[in-house]
């Protein structure tokens, strides 16, 4: 089971990257904040694999603050007044 | 038996996720993207908890894992459609 659960580790740092590969790529900022997107989940995919190991419960509670928080960076970026995007 | 089961809903949480980021990468337009991303949010981060509650057996564990799920439901679902909307706000220039 450790043996998997380092594989899963492993396909989700893949994914992170295939994530910040579209960060870099954009095209528009929209593409940017769905991969930011991707990348918040995935980080709390490994948190959550991480936080069932033993002794290491914690790593569940700063996934869930992760979780709740996600919401906001993309509520803050479409409360961007019109016009601000570049600068 | 029950491993097996944890071992099979992490494999296909992680497909998903991959198939995710792929989709990301390799889809057209960010309508398709957002479309690609919502199930590598949804299900893969779904199985994936689901299979390590089966693997941690532990009643704590399993219902912290369930409000992160919920969570992360709660937060995908607003920030994809605030997403499209504003991507489609741009698109008809209003």
């Amino acid at each position: 089971m450790a043996e998997l659960l380092s594989i899963a580790l492993g396909g989700l740092m893949l994914s992170l990257f295939l994530g910040l590969l579209r960060v870099f790529h954009g095209p528009a900022d929209g593409d940017r904040m769905l991969a930011t997107q991707l990348i918040g989940t995935t980080g709390v995919g490994m948190l959550l694999l991480l936080g069932v190991l033993p002794g290491q419960q914690a790593l569940l509670d700063v996934a869930l603050i992760l979780a709740l928080l996600a919401g906001v960076a993309a509520a803050a970026f479409t409360g961007k007044p019109a016009g601000a995007h570049r600068d | 038996m029950i491993d097996i089961a944890a071992a099979l809903l992490i494999i296909a949480g992680l497909g998903f996720f991959l198939a995710g980021s792929i989709g990301l990468l390799r889809l057209p337009d960010l309508y398709s993207r957002l479309h690609a991303l919502t199930k590598a949010d949804n299900l893969g981060l779904g199985l994936l908890a689901a299979g390590l509650a089966l693997h941690a057996q532990d009643l704590l564990v399993t219902l912290k894992l369930l409000l992160v799920w919920l969570a992360v439901l709660a937060a995908s679902a607003a920030s994809a459609h605030l997403i499209a909307q504003h991507a489609r706000r741009r698109e008809t220039g209003s």
